[in-house]
């Protein structure tokens, strides 16, 4: 164990794992996304005429439209969902770099993390 | 209604299809289609495109991480560049209008096409680097996947990281000043100047674009750009032909990627400076 190629192998099939694991944790995601996406366009069809209302960009707004079963809040949640996916895939490589013992991975990606929650929350209050 | 959700399905599907093979946004192909063929107001085109930007890497990363064609490290290290460039950019963008900086990119895009064309003429097809770099070996950058279209494992070393990220700094810089996908510079920075084999660099980059682009697309969410009915369907078919495009492009030769990519950059280029020329007058 103490041989350095042979714990540099073990470091890329444990990496190689975790990153199937972010796969399929992007899958879920994914889906989500589109099965919130799926049930508005279903919505819509039964409601036509709201394809022409206007959409919830808020929350809370799209929250009270969900058990409203508004075709909108629900394809806006999956819009929602769907930006998120990559700041999910950030947050789960932290752990996954942490769990193999890569620190200096570990560092970097939760700058890249910090660094784009600062992006988000510039644009929002600069909007 | 019901033509426009299938014009915007079928559009998806491509645009997913192309983008998730070559490492682009797709909005290459959703953005002329919005506003020439639809004729929607540019304001959700814009918001269309970053959500094609981020259902394509999404989608495409499922395939690309479960088969290991992407270099997970490699990508969290250069996302600190193109992060931090697309924070400056929006912040630039506020104070000064970027008129020379349309040029500017369109020349590099050209430039990049140039290079391409050039590597595609070599006789040795993909010259590799044979030595490890030592900035790369420390930082755990060199790698290896298996190609599908080969049926090989393909090691690879990475050379001139510094000049990587200075490109990937560029291309953040590009993206949150104009709104551009930065795919293209993505696969510049990484195929061109790290020298990382083309397929890992396309997958690469497909997987970087979303978290570059997730922080404009959670603006774009709020202030109401992003239109569900436009979206929504576009999304739905986007996922579609990037899980198609993601297994395609494991079997396709090298060869035939750059082949792809050379006249798509050359129209990359040509929309930009043609953007350039509408601000300037």
């Amino acid at each position: 164990m103490n041989n350095p190629v042979q714990n540099h192998k073990q470091a890329e099939t444990d990496l190689a794992k975790m990153e199937q694991v972010i796969g399929q944790i992007m899958r879920i995601g994914v889906g989500l996304a589109i099965l919130a996406m799926l049930i508005g366009m279903g919505l819509l069809l039964f409601k036509p005429t709201q394809a022409q209302a206007t959409f919830p960009t808020q929350l809370t707004l799209i929250w009270h439209g969900l058990w409203q079963w508004q075709p909108m809040a629900w394809m806006m949640l999956g819009l929602f969902i769907l930006i998120m996916t990559p700041v999910l895939r950030v947050i789960v490589s932290i752990i996954a770099f942490a769990k193999i013992h890569d620190h200096l991975y570990t560092i970097i990606t939760t700058v890249v993390l910090i660094i784009l929650f600062v992006a988000i929350a510039y644009g929002y209050y600069s909007k | 209604m019901l033509t426009q959700t299938v014009i915007m399905l079928v559009t998806g599907v491509l645009a997913g299809a192309l983008g998730s093979i070559l490492g682009l946004g797709g909005g290459i192909i959703v953005t002329p289609v919005l506003t020439v063929f639809m004729g929607l107001d540019i304001k959700y085109a814009v918001g269309a495109s970053i959500i094609a930007v981020i259902a394509t890497s999404s989608g495409s990363a499922i395939a690309f991480l479960k088969d290991d064609v992407l270099n997970l490290r490699v990508a969290m290290f250069l996302e600190i560049f193109t992060t931090l460039g697309a924070l400056l950019g929006a912040i630039m963008a506020g104070f000064f209008h970027a008129t020379v900086l349309y040029f500017l990119f369109g020349a590099l895009l050209i430039f990049q096409a140039w290079n391409m064309w050039k590597k595609l003429h070599q006789t040795k097809a993909d010259t590799m680097v044979q030595t490890p770099d030592p900035l790369a070996t420390r930082l755990e950058l060199n790698g290896q996947y298996y190609d599908k279209q080969a049926q090989k494992t393909v090691p690879y070393y990475l050379e001139h990281v510094p000049g990587g990220a200075a490109v990937m700094f560029g291309a953040g810089i590009a993206s949150g000043l104009l709104g551009i996908g930065s795919g293209a510079f993505k696969v510049m920075a990484m195929d061109g100047v790290m020298k990382m084999p083309l397929k890992v660099s396309s997958a690469t980059s497909n997987l970087m674009m979303g978290v570059t682009a997730a922080a404009s697309a959670t603006v774009y969410f709020f202030n109401g750009t992003i239109k569900p009915t436009i979206a929504v369907p576009m999304a739905l078919g986007i996922v579609v032909g990037s899980t198609i495009g993601s297994h395609v492009m494991q079997y396709l030769p090298a060869k035939m990627i750059r082949k792809i990519f050379i006249p798509v950059v050359l129209l990359m280029a040509l929309q930009l400076i043609y953007k350039g020329m509408v601000v300037f007058n």
